[in-house]
C-alpha cells in the first residue's frame, strides 16, 4: 500500500518562493497550533462518525448477520440491543460517543473479550512492527538519497541517475506482500535463518519489518535524491560554498535543513502509507499485531473490533499528521508564518 | 542546449506495450486456457514439469493456466477502481476550482484534512459494512484513493486556472462548468493521464493486497492476489508456484507505472530528458583569437586579482566555442573594475571562475588566476581556504542567497568561526559591526532573525556585511543590484562605493547596466559573447570616448539624464548575441554592427592596444566612435 503517492506527480512543497508576510516580534505559533488543532479535531470527528456508521451502513440486518438465519427472536433481540441498535440513530451516536470518551469500546462478540484488552495486547506488537520500519525506511533510505545526490553533484556520471532511478522504481514497485513471500522463501524455508512466523521478537520481527519498509524505503531514497539535487542547485548553496566549509559541515548545516523541510511533508504521507503496509504485512507472517485482528473481525463481522480497530488505526493516522505539522514548523519557520497570510 | 530534441522515452513504450499485452491476455486467457485452468488432476502441489511450468495447486490444477486466466478479474477489478478513484478525484478536485471562493476554499481544506487518513482505513471499514467481495474490494480502494487525486487534480486545476486565458474566460463571464470543460480539463489532459496510469498500478497493488489477505475476491473466483495466498501456503512444498502471481503482479504494476514515467517525461520538456547536454560542434573561430590580450598587459605584481587567458567550457569536447574565450584582467587594492556586457557574454560566468565557484559540470582553465600573489589556477585542485577569508562575493538575489532555513547571524558569522576559530561571540561581535558598516537598521535583531523577515535592501546589505567580514581583500559583486527596488539600488552603490574607499579593497562588479558601471567604476571591462571586445577607463566612457561599435550600442541604447542628452533618441540595440551553440567564425558583433566589413565575418579581431589607452577588438575602429552609428 505505499506506492500510493506518486512521488513524481508532487511538486516540491518547500521549492516554490513563497515569501511569507514579514513578521516582527509576535510569536505565530498561537495561530498556527490552534489552526491545527482544529483540523485534528475535525479529523477525530470524521473518524468517529465513520466507525459509527460502519455498523448502521451494513445493508439488510447486521444482526441478523451476525447471529445467522437460525436463531432464536430472542437471541437476535440480545444482539441488537448489545450493538445498540434499538434506539433512534441521534441517541445511538450520543451513547457512542459517550462510551468512547469514558474509554469503552464495547466487547468482542467472538471472544466476548474488551476490545480495550484486546488492543492493549496487539497494538504494541503493530507499533513495534512499524516503528522498526519507519527505522529501516529513515536509516537506509535517508543517507542513500542524500548520498546519490551529492555524488552525482560532484561527479556527474552519466548513466548515475538513470540506474538509480530504474533501482529505486523497481524497488518502490514491490507491494509488501510479494516482498514477503520472497523473505519468506529465502531467510525461513531455504536457508532457514528467521522464521517464517511473525511475532513480537526480535527475531520473529525483522522479516516483516524488511517487508514493510522495502518499498517505502526506495521510494523515500528516491524523494531524499530529488529533494537534495534540488537543494544542491539553489542559490544559497552557491553562497555557502563561497565559505569554503568542509563538505560534512556543508552537507550537515546548510543541505540538510532545507532537505528535511521538503522531505517532510511528503514522509509524512509515507509514514501513514506505512500504517497501511503494516496491516497487509502482518497477515503475511501471521503478526499477532491489531493488522491480523481486523481481518479476523472483518470476516467474522466483529464489529466491536472492526470499530476500535479502525478508530485505532485513524487516531494514529492523526496524530502522525500533526506530530509532522508541528516539526515541520519548528523546522521551516515560514511553514508557521503562512498561517497569517492564509 | 535549448534546441535539443525531445527524446521518446523508453519507459512509455515498454509501458504501453505491456499493458497492450496484458489487455490482450485478459481478453483472450480465460477463452483459451478457462477449462484447463479448472482441470483437477491428482498431481497435488507438484513442482515443476513439462506439463504444469509452474506446477500445481492444492487441487492439482495448473499453476501457469490459473495465472494467466486471473488476468481477466484482476485486470478488470483494477479498471474499474481505477475508474472511480480517478473519476471521482477528477470531478472533486475540478470542481473545488471553479466553484466560488467559499466553496473552493472549504473544499480544499477538506480534502487536505482527508487525505490523512491513510487509504487502508476506507478500505477496511467499506470491507467491513459490505461483506469481503469483488464489489466491495473494487468499491472501497476506489473510494479510498479519491481524496488524493482530487488533491493531485486540485492542484493541477489551480494552476491551470490560474494561467491567464483563463482568468479572462472567467472575466468575460463564461459559466464555470462551460469553464471546466471548454478551459481547463482540455489543458489537464496529459497530466491527468498520467495520474491516471499511476493511479492503475496504486490499484493492481492494493487490490492484490486485499484479495491476498482475504478480504477481497472470495473462492470460488481468483485472482492473481488469491492465487498469491495460496502460493504462500504451499511455499514450503512447491516454491515455484509463487512465481506467477507474483510476477504477473510486479509486472502489471510496473507496466503501469513506466507508462506514468513515461508520459510525464514526455509531456514535461523539462524533465530529466532534456537533460542530456548537447555536445557542440567544434570550430575553429575564436581559437585564433586567443591570448592577445594576455600578452598586451603588462605584469601586475601589484594587482590584488590577476587573470590571464581565462577560457570556461559547458564540456571538454567543446573547447571550439568556449563560453568564455581567453579573458585576461587585473584589479588593484582600492579599484573597482566594471565587467558589463549582455546576458550571456560570460561575465558572471568570469566573475565565478575568479571566485572559484564555477558550478561542478562547467571546465575552465587559466594561464594565470592569482589572488593577492597566491596561484589558484589548478584546475583540478581543491580551492584553497584561503578564498573563504580572502575574496568576498555579493550575489545577484539577495533573496535566494540566505539558507531560508537558517537564522541570519549564523550565515554570517560562519566563516570566521570555522576559518578564524572565533569564538562564537567574538564572531557575532564581528558581524555587528559589519552590518553597522553596512547600514543596517538594529543588526542584533537582524541577527536572530530568518532571512524572510528581512527586506530586500536588506538582505542585500546583509549579504555586503557577510561578504566583508574577514576584511577580504577582494570583493566580487554579481549584479548586486539587478534584484533591488530602483531607491534601494543608488544605497547599496553608494556602499560599495564607501567601502571600495575606506577599506581600500578590490572590487569587481558585474552589471548589464552601462549606467550603474559608469558611476561606480574605475575601469570597465566590455563583453561580449564570451570575450573581452573593449577595455577602458571610465572617464573615456563617461565622456563617450569608445571605441568597439558594441560599446558605442551600449551607451546608445541607455537612457541619458544630462538635459543636453534627453533630446537625443534612444537607439536600441539591433539582433541577438549568438546562442553558446552557435560556431563563431569571424567577429561575434558583425551581425548586429553597422560598421560590419567582408574581414569582420572571416577574421576575429584581436585585441589591440588604443592611442587614447585601454584595448579594442575591432578591425575597423580604432579612434573613439563619436555618433557613428546614429548616421548609420
Amino acid at each position: 500500500m505505499t506506492s500510493i503517492i506518486p512521488a513524481s506527480a508532487h511538486g516540491a512543497p518547500g521549492g516554490g518562493a513563497a515569501v511569507a508576510p514579514r513578521v516582527r516580534g509576535g510569536a505565530p505559533w498561537s495561530a498556527f497550533l490552534l489552526r491545527r488543532l482544529g483540523g485534528v479535531a475535525v479529523l477525530v470527528a470524521v473518524l468517529v462518525l465513520m466507525t459509527f456508521l460502519i455498523v448502521r451502513l451494513v445493508p439488510g440486518d447486521p444482526a441478523r448477520n451476525l447471529v445467522g438465519l437460525t436463531a432464536s427472536t430472542e437471541q437476535l433481540q440480545a444482539v441488537r440491543s448489545q450493538l445498540g441498535l434499538e434506539d433512534s440513530l441521534g441517541q445511538q451516536l450520543v451513547n457512542y460517543v459517550g462510551n468512547l470518551v469514558s474509554g469503552g469500546l464495547g466487547d468482542s462478540f467472538v471472544t466476548s473479550q474488551p476490545v480495550s484488552r484486546l488492543l492493549g495486547e496487539r497494538l504494541p506488537v503493530t507499533a513495534e512492527l512499524a516503528g522498526l520500519a519507519l527505522a529501516i525506511v529513515i536509516v537506509v533510505g535517508f543517507p542513500a538519497g542524500m548520498g546519490m545526490a551529492a555524488w552525482q553533484h560532484k561527479r556527474r556520471v552519466r548513466w548515475g541517475d538513470s540506474a538509480f532511478t530504474t533501482v529505486t522504481s523497481l524497488g518502490g514497485a514491490m507491494p509488501e506482500y510479494v516482498t514477503g513471500t520472497v523473505l519468506i522463501y529465502l531467510f525461513a524455508l531455504k536457508f532457514d535463518l528467521l522464521p517464517a512466523q511473525g511475532g513480537a521478537a526480535p527475531s520473529e520481527i525483522i522479516l516483516p519489518a524488511l517487508s514493510v519498509a522495502f518499498a517505502p524505503m526506495a521510494i523515500f531514497a528516491r524523494l531524499v535524491r530529488n529533494e537534495t539535487s534540488a537543494v544542491l542547485g539553489k542559490e544559497y548553496i552557491t553562497t555557502a560554498v563561497s565559505k569554503r566549509l568542509p563538505s560534512w559541515r556543508l552537507y550537515l548545516t546548510h543541505v540538510l535543513p532545507n532537505v528535511v523541510t521538503s522531505t517532510l511533508t511528503l514522509g509524512g504521507l509515507l509514514l501513514v502509507a506505512l500504517l497501511g503496509g503494516t496491516v497487509i504485512t502482518e497477515n503475511v507472517f501471521n503478526v499477532p499485531g491489531i493488522g491480523t485482528a481486523v481481518v479476523n473481525a472483518i470476516l467474522q463481522s466483529d464489529y466491536p473490533v472492526i470499530q476500535g480497530i479502525i478508530l485505532v488505526l485513524g487516531l494514529l493516522a492523526i496524530a502522525i499528521t500533526f506530530a509532522v505539522d508541528i516539526v515541520l514548523g519548528l523546522v521551516d519557520p515560514r511553514t508557521v508564518s503562512a498561517v497569517r497570510s492564509q | 542546449m535549448t534546441t535539443s530534441k525531445r527524446r521518446k522515452p523508453f519507459a512509455l513504450w515498454l509501458g504501453a506495450a505491456l499493458l497492450l499485452a496484458l489487455s490482450v491476455l485478459a481478453v483472450v486467457a480465460p477463452i483459451i486456457w478457462g477449462d484447463s485452468a479448472a482441470a483437477l488432476s491428482s498431481e497435488v502441489r507438484g513442482g515443476p514439469s513439462a506439463e504444469h511450468l509452474l506446477g500445481t495447486d492444492p487441487l492439482g490444477r495448473d499453476v501457469l493456466d490459473r495465472t494467466l486466466v486471473a488476468a481477466r478479474l484482476t485486470l478488470a477489478m483494477a479498471a474499474v477502481t481505477t475508474l472511480i478513484a480517478v473519476g471521482g478525484g477528477i470531478v472533486l478536485g475540478a470542481t473545488i476550482v471553479v466553484a466560488g471562493r467559499r466553496v473552493r476554499g472549504l473544499g480544499e481544506r477538506l480534502i487536505d484534512l482527508m487525505i490523512a487518513y491513510p487509504p487502508i482505513i476506507v478500505a477496511l471499514s467499506i470491507t467491513a459494512i459490505f461483506r469481503p467481495s469483488v464489489g466491495s474490494v473494487v468499491v472501497a480502494i476506489g473510494l479510498a484513493f479519491v481524496p488524493q487525486f482530487a488533491r493531485l487534480t486540485n492542484t493541477l486545476a489551480s494552476s491551470v486556472s490560474s494561467k491567464d486565458y483563463v482568468v479572462v474566460a472567467r472575466l468575460v463571464g463564461l459559466r464555470p462548468t462551460r469553464l471546466l470543460f471548454r478551459h481547463v480539463i482540455p489543458n489537464l489532459a496529459g497530466p491527468l493521464l498520467v495520474l491516471t496510469s499511476v493511479g492503475f498500478a496504486s490499484a493492481i497493488i492494493t487490490l492484490s493486497g486485499l484479495s491476498f489477505i482475504g478480504l477481497g475476491v472470495q473462492e470460488p473466483s481468483y485472482d492473481w492476489g488469491r492465487l498469491l495466498a495460496q502460493a504462500l501456503q504451499d511455499l514450503g512444498v512447491n516454491p515455484i508456484e509463487a512465481f506467477g502471481p507474483g510476477i504477473a503482479i510486479l509486472i502489471t504494476g510496473l507496466a503501469a507505472g513506466l507508462l506514468g514515467d513515461g508520459l510525464n517525461q514526455f509531456l514535461d520538456p523539462r524533465g530529466p530528458v532534456r537533460r542530456r547536454r548537447r555536445r557542440r560542434a567544434a570550430t575553429s573561430g575564436g581559437a585564433d583569437a586567443r591570448t592577445p590580450h594576455a600578452a598586451l598587459l603588462a605584469p601586475a605584481p601589484d594587482a590584488v586579482v590577476s587573470v590571464r587567458d581565462l577560457t570556461i567550457a559547458a564540456s571538454p569536447e567543446s573547447v571550439g566555442a568556449p563560453l568564455v574565450r581567453g579573458v585576461s584582467l587585473d584589479v588593484r587594492a582600492g579599484e573597482i573594475l566594471g565587467i558589463v556586457g549582455e546576458s550571456g557574454s560570460g561575465k558572471s560566468l568570469t566573475a565565478m571562475a575568479i571566485a572559484r565557484l564555477l558550478a561542478p559540470g562547467l571546465h575552465w582553465s587559466a594561464e594565470t588566476l592569482s589572488i593577492n600573489g597566491a596561484d589558484v589556477s589548478d584546475a583540478r585542485e581543491q580551492t584553497p581556504v584561503r578564498l573563504a577569508t580572502d575574496v568576498g562575493v555579493v550575489f545577484q538575489d539577495p533573496s535566494s542567497c540566505f539558507n531560508p532555513a537558517r537564522h541570519v547571524g549564523p550565515q554570517i558569522t560562519e566563516v570566521a568561526r570555522v576559518h578564524q576559530g572565533l569564538s562564537k561571540r567574538a564572531a557575532n561581535e564581528l558581524a555587528i559591526e559589519r552590518l553597522r558598516e553596512a547600514r543596517v537598521s538594529s543588526p542584533e535583531v537582524r541577527m536572530r532573525q530568518y532571512p524572510h523577515e528581512l527586506s530586500g535592501g536588506m538582505r542585500q546589505r546583509a549579504m555586503i556585511a557577510m561578504a566583508l567580514l574577514t576584511s577580504p581583500s577582494l570583493l566580487i559583486a554579481d549584479e548586486p543590484t539587478t534584484a533591488l527596488d530602483v531607491t534601494v539600488q543608488a544605497d547599496v552603490l553608494q556602499l560599495l562605493h564607501r567601502i571600495s574607499t575606506t577599506r581600500n579593497m578590490a572590487i569587481v562588479l558585474i552589471s548589464h547596466d552601462i549606467k550603474v558601471v559608469s558611476t561606480l567604476c574605475h575601469r570597465v571591462c566590455v563583453m561580449y559573447a564570451g570575450r573581452i571586445v573593449e577595455e577602458l577607463t571610465v572617464e573615456d566612457l563617461r565622456e563617450g570616448r569608445v571605441c568597439h561599435p558594441y560599446t558605442r550600442a551600449l551607451l546608445d541604447a541607455a537612457p541619458r539624464l544630462e538635459p543636453s542628452a534627453r533630446q537625443v533618441p534612444l537607439i536600441p540595440l539591433p539582433g541577438r548575441p549568438p546562442q553558446p551553440d552557435q560556431p563563431i567564425v569571424g567577429c561575434a558583433f558583425a551581425d548586429r554592427c553597422p560598421l560590419v566589413t567582408d574581414r569582420c565575418r572571416q577574421e576575429d579581431p584581436a585585441l589591440r592596444a588604443l592611442p587614447r589607452g585601454g584595448v579594442a577588438a575591432c578591425h575597423v575602429s580604432t579612434g573613439p566612435l563619436e555618433d557613428l552609428l546614429v548616421t548609420q
